[in-house]
C-alpha cells in the first residue's frame, strides 16, 4: 500500500486515541479537583493533568494559572492546542478524508459523524454538566470508531498500520501519567502521603478506564506498587505497557510475515518487549520507577520513528 | 427564439417510440409518489456526499449537483450514430496531435493557420518531436454533444484534458436502480457499469512496451482541495488502483515510483487529473505543489505513459474547434459524421464584423474558458450586458469565437410546478486504447433546471439525469 496511505491510517488512529486519553484526564481530574482538600492534599490536579497530557509549555505560553476553566479550555476546545480533543478529532477527519478509500463505511461515518457533532459544541460547553456529557461523547467516539475498525476492516497491512497507531499512542499515555504522577506510586510513600494518595491513585486507574481490572486482578484495596505493577506489566490489562508492546509486536509480525522480511522496526519492538516481560516491580523500583519510565518514553517514541522510516515514508 | 425539440414529444407531440414506456408510467404514477422519490434521492445523493464526496465545509450539502429523476432516453439506432460519430471525432482528434507535435502536415497544407496552434497556450513545445505510445494522445475524450431535431446532433465542445463527470454517470444509474427498480425492469437498458473496467483495460493497454508484466497503473490527483477530488477517490476504488498524489510519486534513473509501505514501486501508466500546468514543477510552473519533479523527463524517456498525454489542449481549444470538420476531412478523409455548430472566429476581420452586427442573437465565448463563464448569451442579455461585452470582445477579438443560440433539445424534468421540458446536453466519454475504442453507452446528461436556461453546467444551477440507451 502507498506509504501516505499507511501514514494516514496510522495517524488517523492516534488521534482519535489520543483525544480519548485527553478526555479520561479531564474526567479524572474534574473528580480530584472536586473532593475536599483533606482528601487529596493541596497539589493543583489541573496543573498536573495540563503535565499529563504533555503540553505545559504550550499551556503556560497561552495562560497564567491552570484552573479548571483554563485547562478544560485548553486540553478540550482550544484550536490553538494542535493537541486539544477538538484538534485531535480535526486532524483525525482530515487523514481520514485523505485515505477515505481505504477506510470502510463504518469507520468514515464513525469520523465523520464525530466531527459533525464537534462542531454542535461551538466553543466549549456552557457547564460543568455540558463538560460531563462531551467528555462522555469524546469516550464513546473514540470506542465506536475502534469498534468499527475491528468489526469491518480487512485483516491486512492497513488494519495493522491502524492498530500500531493505537498502541504507541496508548503507551505513551500511559507512560505519561506515570511520569508525572511516579512519586505517588513509590512504596515508601505509603508512610509520606499516606491515605492522602488513595484517591490520587484511583484517580490514575480511572484515567486509564483500570479501576475495576484492578480489583479483579489483586482482590485487594489500592497499593501503589500494585497500580505501577498493573500499569507496566500486566500483559492482561488493555492498557500497560506490556500489553502495548505485546499488541505492536503482534501486529508488527503481521507485517512481515505478508511483506515477507523483517526489518528493524521489528526488532526494536521485539526488544522492548522483552525487556517489559523481563522486568519485576522491585527490580523498577530499586533503580529508580522515574528513570524506567523515562526511557521508556524516549524508547516508544523511537519506535514510532523506526516504524516510519521502515514503512511511513 | 425557434422552438426547441422535446425528446419525448418530437416535433408533432406524439410520444416517440423509445419513450413510449416512460410516457405511460409518467401518467400512471401519481405526482406525490413522484416528489417523494425526488426527495428520496436527494436524501441518498446527500448520504453518499457525505459518506463519499466529502466537500469539506459547512456548505457541503449545498454543492451536491441537483438530479433529476425522470430519466432521458435514446434508442439504440440513435446511439449506434452518435458512437460511430464520437469514434470519427476522436480518432481524427488523435490524429490531428500526432501530426501537430510530428510532421505538421495540416499547417502546411495551410487547413489551420500556423499561429493557432504556435501562439496557442495549450500547445507544449516540449511535446515536439516526441511520440507517444501507440501514437494515443487522448485515452479518455468526454465529448459535448446537443440536439437541435431528431436527426441533428451537434458538437458543442470536445473535452481532451481531464473530463470529468463519469461518476455520476455510474451513480445517477445506481441510484435509478435502487429508486425506480419497476421502471428499469419494464425497458431494456444498455449497462454503464462496466466503465472502470473499460477504463482499466485502456489504460493498461498503452503502457510503456518494455513492460513485460502486468502494468502498475496509478491515478494522480491534485488532493482533496480539488473540487472533483470525489470523483477521483470514486474511481480509483471502482478501478482498484492506487490513488496517488504529487508526494508519492518520485523520479529515479528516468523511472517514475511510488512509494509504499513495501519501499519503492514502480509506475507504469499515470492516469493524471492534474492539468499540464502543474504536473512537474522542473517543466512547467516551478511553483506547482502538486506534481512530480522529473515526471516529464521519464514520460519522454518512454518509462511512462500519462493518460491523457500532455499536450491535449491544443485539441479542444475553442479556435481549432472551429476547423474541426476540416479536420476530420484531412485525416480521415470522411465527412464528419457529427456537426459542429457553426462557429464565427472573432480572430478574422470578417468573421468579427459580422458578430459586432449580430450580438443579440449570437452566443459568445471565450477560446480558452470553461464552465460557462465569460460566455454572453445574446438573446438572454440585457441591452448594457450587450455593449460591455462589445467592448471585451473589441479589445482582444483573439480571445473569442461566436456562435447562434441553439435551441437545444428538451426532456421532460421534475420541476417544482410538475414535470415540464428542460434544454440538456449529452457527455459521453470516449476511451481510446491501443486495440480499440470503448465508448460505454449512453453518458452524463445534463439539465438546465431553470425555464428556458441553456446553461447547463453544474456551476451554474444545472442538474444531471441518468441516461438509458434502450437495447435495439
Amino acid at each position: 500500500m502507498l506509504s501516505r496511505t499507511a501514514d494516514n491510517l496510522y495517524w488517523l488512529s492516534r488521534y482519535v486515541e489520543r483525544a480519548e486519553y485527553l478526555a479520561r484526564i479531564l474526567d479524572a481530574t474534574q473528580r480530584l479537583s472536586a473532593l475536599p482538600l483533606a482528601y487529596v492534599g493541596s497539589s493543583n490536579e489541573w496543573e498536573s493533568a495540563v503535565l499529563t497530557a504533555g503540553c505545559a509549555n504550550a499551556f503556560f505560553k497561552a495562560y497564567d494559572e491552570a484552573n479548571e476553566e483554563n485547562v478544560t479550555d485548553f486540553l478540550a476546545f482550544s484550536t490553538a492546542n494542535s493537541s486539544s480533543i477538538r484538534s485531535c478529532f480535526e486532524m483525525a477527519r482530515s487523514n481520514a478524508r485523505a485515505v477515505r478509500t481505504a477506510l470502510t463505511m463504518e469507520m468514515w461515518d464513525a469520523i465523520n459523524g464525530t466531527w459533525l457533532e464537534l462542531k454542535r459544541y461551538g466553543n466549549g460547553p456552557a457547564s460543568r454538566e455540558e463538560v460531563s456529557r462531551f467528555l462522555r461523547w469524546v469516550q464513546e467516539s473514540s470506542l465506536r470508531y475502534d469498534g468499527s475498525a475491528y468489526r469491518t476492516m480487512l485483516r491486512n497491512d492497513a488494519y495493522w498500520f491502524s492498530r500500531l497507531g493505537v498502541y504507541l499512542e496508548r503507551a505513551d499515555n500511559t507512560a505519561r501519567i506515570l511520569d508525572v504522577k511516579y512519586h505517588l506510586l513509590l512504596p515508601d510513600n505509603e508512610r509520606v502521603g499516606g491515605p492522602l494518595d488513595y484517591f490520587q491513585w484511583a484517580a490514575i486507574l480511572r484515567s486509564v478506564s483500570a479501576l475495576t481490572a484492578y480489583h479483579w486482578v489483586y482482590r485487594e484495596s489500592l497499593q501503589p506498587w500494585l497500580v505501577a505493577d498493573l500499569l507496566i506489566l500486566k500483559e492482561e490489562m488493555p492498557r500497560s505497557l506490556a500489553s502495548c508492546y505485546e499488541a505492536v509486536v503482534r501486529n508488527l509480525d503481521q507485517v512481515a510475515g505478508a511483506y515477507g522480511r523483517q526489518g528493524p522496526a521489528q526488532r526494536q519492538a521485539r526488544g522492548i518487549r522483552a525487556r517489559l516481560q523481563n522486568s519485576k516491580m522491585d527490580g523498577i523500583f530499586q533503580r529508580g520507577l522515574h528513570e524506567y519510565i523515562g526511557e521508556f518514553i524516549t524508547e516508544n517514541n523511537r519506535m514510532g520513528a523506526a516504524i516510519t522510516e521502515q514503512f511511513l515514508l | 427564439m425557434v422552438a426547441a425539440f422535446d425528446e419525448m414529444k418530437g416535433a408533432d407531440g406524439g410520444v416517440r417510440p423509445a419513450y413510449g414506456e416512460l410516457a405511460r408510467w409518467l401518467d400512471e404514477v401519481p405526482p406525490d409518489v413522484l416528489d417523494y422519490r425526488r426527495r428520496e434521492a436527494e436524501l441518498l445523493f446527500r448520504r453518499i456526499g457525505i459518506t463519499f464526496a466529502v466537500y469539506g465545509e459547512a456548505d457541503a450539502q449545498e454543492r451536491l449537483i441537483p438530479f433529476d429523476v425522470i430519466p432521458r432516453i435514446m434508442s439504440g439506432t440513435e446511439w449506434r450514430f452518435l458512437e460511430k460519430g464520437l469514434t470519427q471525432r476522436v480518432k481524427a482528434l488523435n490524429l490531428f496531435l500526432k501530426d501537430i507535435y510530428g510532421a505538421r502536415e495540416i499547417l502546411r497544407a495551410g487547413v489551420v493557420p500556423d499561429d493557432l496552434v504556435f501562439r496557442n497556450p495549450a500547445f507544449r513545445p516540449e511535446m515536439s518531436g516526441q511520440r507517444v505510445p501507440y501514437d494515443i494522445y487522448i485515452h479518455v475524450a468526454g465529448i459535448d454533444i446537443v440536439r437541435v431535431d431528431a436527426d441533428t446532433f451537434y458538437v458543442l465542445e470536445d473535452n481532451a484534458r481531464t473530463p470529468s463527470g463519469v461518476s455520476y454517470m455510474l451513480e445517477n444509474r445506481e441510484i435509478m436502480m435502487r429508486l425506480f427498480p419497476e421502471l428499469l425492469a419494464r425497458h431494456r437498458i444498455a449497462p454503464v457499469e462496466n466503465y472502470p473496467d473499460e477504463l482499466l483495460a485502456t489504460l493498461k493497454s498503452v503502457a510503456p512496451t518494455a513492460v513485460a508484466r502486468d502494468p502498475t497503473v496509478v491515478l494522480l490527483t491534485p488532493g482533496v482541495y480539488n473540487s472533483a477530488y470525489y470523483e477521483h477517490s470514486f474511481l480509483a476504488d471502482k478501478l482498484g488502483v492506487e490513488l496517488v498524489e504529487g508526494r508519492d510519486l518520485f523520479v529515479k534513473d528516468e523511472f517514475v515510483y511510488m512509494r509504499t509501505t513495501q519501499g519503492p514501486r514502480r509506475v507504469d501508466v499515470i492516469y493524471r487529473r492534474i492539468d499540464d500546468d502543474f504536473i512537474d514543477p522542473l517543466t512547467f510552473r516551478p511553483d506547482s505543489a502538486l506534481g512530480v519533479a522529473g515526471l516529464m523527463s521519464a514520460y519522454q524517456s518512454g518509462n511512462v505513459t500519462l493518460a491523457n498525454a500532455v499536450g491535449t489542449g491544443i485539441a479542444d481549444d475553442k479556435a481549432v474547434y472551429s476547423f474541426m470538420p476540416a479536420i476530420v476531412k484531412f485525416y480521415l478523409g470522411e465527412e464528419p459524421l457529427l456537426k459542429n455548430v457553426p462557429t464565427w472566429r472573432c480572430r478574422e476581420p470578417e468573421h468579427l464584423a459580422y458578430v459586432l452586427d449580430h450580438l443579440p442573437e449570437l452566443v459568445v465565448k471565450e477560446v480558452h474558458g470553461s464552465g460557462g463563464y465569460g460566455m454572453l448569451i445574446g438573446p438572454a442579455a440585457s441591452k448594457i450586458a450587450i455593449e460591455q461585452f462589445r467592448a471585451k470582445l473589441k479589445s482582444a477579438p483573439k480571445n473569442f469565437i461566436a456562435q447562434p443560440t441553439l435551441a437545444l433539445s428538451t426532456c421532460p424534468t421534475c420541476v417544482e410546478q410538475g414535470v415540464a421540458p428542460r434544454h440538456v446536453d449529452l457527455r459521453p466519454f470516449v476511451l481510446t486504447g491501443r486495440d480499440r475504442t470503448r465508448i460505454v453507452p449512453g453518458g452524463l446528461t445534463r439539465v438546465a433546471l431553470k425555464q428556458g436556461s441553456l446553461v447547463v453546467n453544474s456551476s451554474q444551477g444545472g442538474g444531471t439525469k441518468d441516461t438509458w440507451v434502450l437495447d435495439g
